[in-house]
């Protein structure tokens, strides 16, 4: 499929932590011709296999690509001359500096749009009035009378942000929530580029829920799957305006390679391997603590499972006009596939007993 | 879906790049007028011929204009400097999609990423001049080769209706504008009405002195979009106006005491034909009505305005009903006008 029609079906859909349950009959449908068989599993995650060629019992290499993303929850109601207004509160790591005269979605007992507003500054209690708006201040406009808001959302109500998927000059695009259905793409392209080329291992490809809270679905899936090794896949800080440190890396340069404590170096090398084979150009980002995203979880689950980490450049990221170049995502895919083509039986035997080696001598 | 609105909102006409508006308001009504003409600050004028009964001239004014962003500069990684063209609130263009110069090139403002903030930036109002519209350029040659310094950029919002209101950029005045459109589709009336669909009202009322000048009416009317404040607060802000509460008439703003007797006559003219009405709570801002009341020997004038809540943003808010009220109420105003109403003795 064009990557553009991709990402826009994709990132079009709501689907704020916690509440996954409009984009996963989504993504069922893009990878119901790519795979063997789909679940979805206690927490919400969508689990879909790929049976690889290899001798049974295969080992299974876990692909994670969060389909949650940041949104609001409604904390009151509040009655304002006969009409009703939504207060809320943040679901994941909003920008508050950014929230303001934004379209939402509120999913109520029916879907409600909306608009963020808030009071300007100057009628705004003192304190507050030379800072960014808050939560204390902005709120939802549904534009209704109390009577039927009242009707229509609860306290704890979901709410996404609303902005469709636009085309930039080139093959950039911008829009919400490519944060992170960038990946859930790119897992999309790697599952079509694995159609034709044979693996050996079982590929387990997961859409996850809440990254964006507290990586939920990336401790339960990897612990229920039992994967030999696993990857995450996630946006990453594109360069750009305000951004243009250490650790940021251009749009349209490439798939970046993760290293640092959440990743084991044999998977590092892996990917730097497969690059070169489809002679690709790619980066290296570090982290020095956690990398924030599923990689963290995956690591841990059970007796600890061997991970790797590839992130897309993303401007503005957890914003309604995150940007990146689509180019980036198909080659995310086409290297994730062509890593996954290289996998044999003996490769986590191979990447622990470097391991093993080293701490012999 | 009122296609009016529309198509007015959703075209664009920042302060002094008006173009697209004024092709598509002469459109509307060129059918329905017997002289248009465009002036030389770019004010669509039309005369629209009364049955001759009154020998009043009568202007009725909206601005076309809309507030937007200029390009200054282009960086060296491609991305756009710019500055405000009309009043913003620095809060209001962060995460904002616009449509730069005469190709409508796709544009977004974005920012650090928060993650990457300290907490005191966390806590900052990011300024005007820190921003900078990104149409996804490689460099700064690939954005030369499409964005020209000068050129105008304007938010995105494609117009929609929840329930009886109404989202979209722009309603400040295209919302006038439309109702404007109205009343030159009606029947003719007892006076000679012209028509103004004025310029750089946002950069400070610049079109309407001139259009008032040229036609030199006896008395004229202003519809216009009033910012409405009626949102929950801790303090008694006291709202100036109230969305679903029918029209607004200004008495006094920041610069203009408006004409009582014709104030006078809106609010009877509501009361007799039962339509709702809203005195804007007496305060600031302006309109046009302040620089036609003070052309050539002075002209009476006076304002109707629809409330609109989120001004200034690409996510303005407007009750459906409130403007078809100011429609009625700004037409049953014209019908009953009378030479009386506005003479001295």
């Amino acid at each position: 499929m064009d990557t553009f029609k991709l990402l826009k079906t994709l990132t079009e859909t709501g689907a704020p932590s916690g509440y996954e349950e409009q984009i996963v009959p989504v993504v069922r449908e893009l990878w119901e011709p790519l795979v063997d068989t789909m679940t979805v599993d206690r927490v919400g995650s969508l689990i879909a296999v790929k049976n690889g060629r290899g001798p049974e019992p295969r080992p299974r290499l876990l692909l994670a690509a969060h389909m949650d993303e940041i949104g609001l929850m409604v904390t009151h109601i509040v009655d304002h001359g006969g009409n009703g207004f939504l207060r809320v509160t943040n679901v994941g790591g909003v920008d508050r500096r950014q929230v303001y005269a934004q379209l939402v979605t509120v999913y109520g007992r029916k879907e409600l749009h909306g608009v963020i507003g808030c009071l300007p500054p100057p009628m705004l209690p003192e304190e507050r009035r030379d800072k960014p708006y808050g939560f204390e201040d902005l709120v939802i406009d549904l534009g209704l009378p109390l009577a039927e808001v009242a009707a229509n959302v609860s306290i704890g109500d979901f709410v996404s942000f609303r902005q469709p998927l636009r085309k930039l000059q080139g093959s950039r695009v911008s829009g919400k929530a490519l944060d992170n259905r960038a990946s859930v793409a790119a897992v999309t392209v790697c599952l079509e580029y694995l159609q034709d080329r044979r693996h050996d291992w079982d590929v387990v490809a997961v859409a996850t829920v809440q990254e964006e809270t507290r990586l939920l679905g990336a401790f339960t899936s990897a612990f229920s799957q039992r994967p030999d090794a696993a990857v995450a896949l996630d946006v990453t800080f594109g360069k750009g305006p305000g951004a243009n440190d250490e650790n940021t890396f251009d749009l349209g340069g490439g798939p970046v390679i993760d290293l640092g404590p959440n990743v084991h170096p044999g998977l590092y090398k892996a990917f730097l391997d497969a690059a070169e084979s489809l002679e690709m150009s790619v980066s290296t980002a570090t982290h020095a603590r956690y990398s924030g995203t599923d990689a963290f979880g995956l690591q841990i689950a059970r007796d600890g499972i061997p991970t790797g980490l590839l992130g897309i450049p993303l401007r503005y990221m957890h914003t309604m006009v995150e940007s990146l170049d689509t180019k980036d995502v198909e080659r995310t895919g086409r290297l994730l596939g062509e890593m996954i083509a290289g996998l044999d039986a003996d490769f986590i035997a191979k990447i622990t007993a470097a391991q093993m080696e080293e701490a012999k001598s | 879906m009122n296609e009016l609105l529309k198509n007015l909102t959703e075209a664009v006409g920042v302060s002094s790049n008006e173009k697209e508006v004024r092709l598509l308001i002469r459109n509307l009504i060129a059918d329905h007028v017997d002289e248009w003409h465009v002036d030389a600050m770019g004010n669509l004028l039309a005369l629209k011929k009364g049955t001759g009964a009154s020998p009043l001239r009568v202007l009725v004014d909206a601005h076309m204009d809309e507030v937007g962003l200029m390009i200054t500069d282009v960086e060296s990684n491609g991305t756009l400097k710019f500055e405000g063209v009309g009043g913003f609130n620095d809060r209001t263009l962060l995460g904002k999609v616009v449509q730069v110069g005469p190709d409508k090139l796709i544009g977004v403002i974005g920012a650090r990423p928060v993650h990457l903030l300290k907490a005191d930036q966390r806590n900052s109002v990011v300024k005007m001049d820190a921003m900078r519209i990104d149409i996804g350029a490689k460099n700064k040659e690939a954005a030369n080769s499409k964005v020209k310094v000068g050129d105008y950029a304007a938010f995105v919002t494609e117009y929609e209706e929840l329930g009886k209101t109404a989202v979209g950029k722009a309603f400040d005045n295209r919302a006038g504008c439309a109702a404007l459109i109205e009343l030159l589709r009606g029947r003719p009336y007892p006076f000679d009405l012209y028509a103004s669909f004025s310029v750089q009202e946002e950069v400070g009322l610049r079109g309407a002195q001139v259009a008032a000048y040229g036609i030199n009416p006896d008395a004229a009317l202003v519809l216009e979009c009033t910012p409405a404040y009626d949102l929950p607060n801790e303090n008694d802000v006291s709202p100036n106006v109230a969305l679903g509460q029918g029209p607004s008439i200004y008495v006094m703003d920041g610069v203009t005491i408006q004409d009582p007797r014709l104030v006078a006559h809106i609010t009877r003219t509501a009361v007799a034909h039962g339509l709702p009405f809203q005195i804007r709570q007496p305060g600031g801002g302006g309109t046009n009505t302040a620089v036609i009341q003070r052309t050539r020997g002075g002209i009476p004038a006076a304002t109707i305005a629809v409330p609109g809540r989120h001004a200034h943003t690409p996510t303005m808010m407007i009750d459906l009903d409130d403007y078809a009220n100011v429609v009625k109420l700004a037409e049953a105003t014209l019908r009953g006008l009378t030479p009386e109403i506005i003479k001295r003795n």
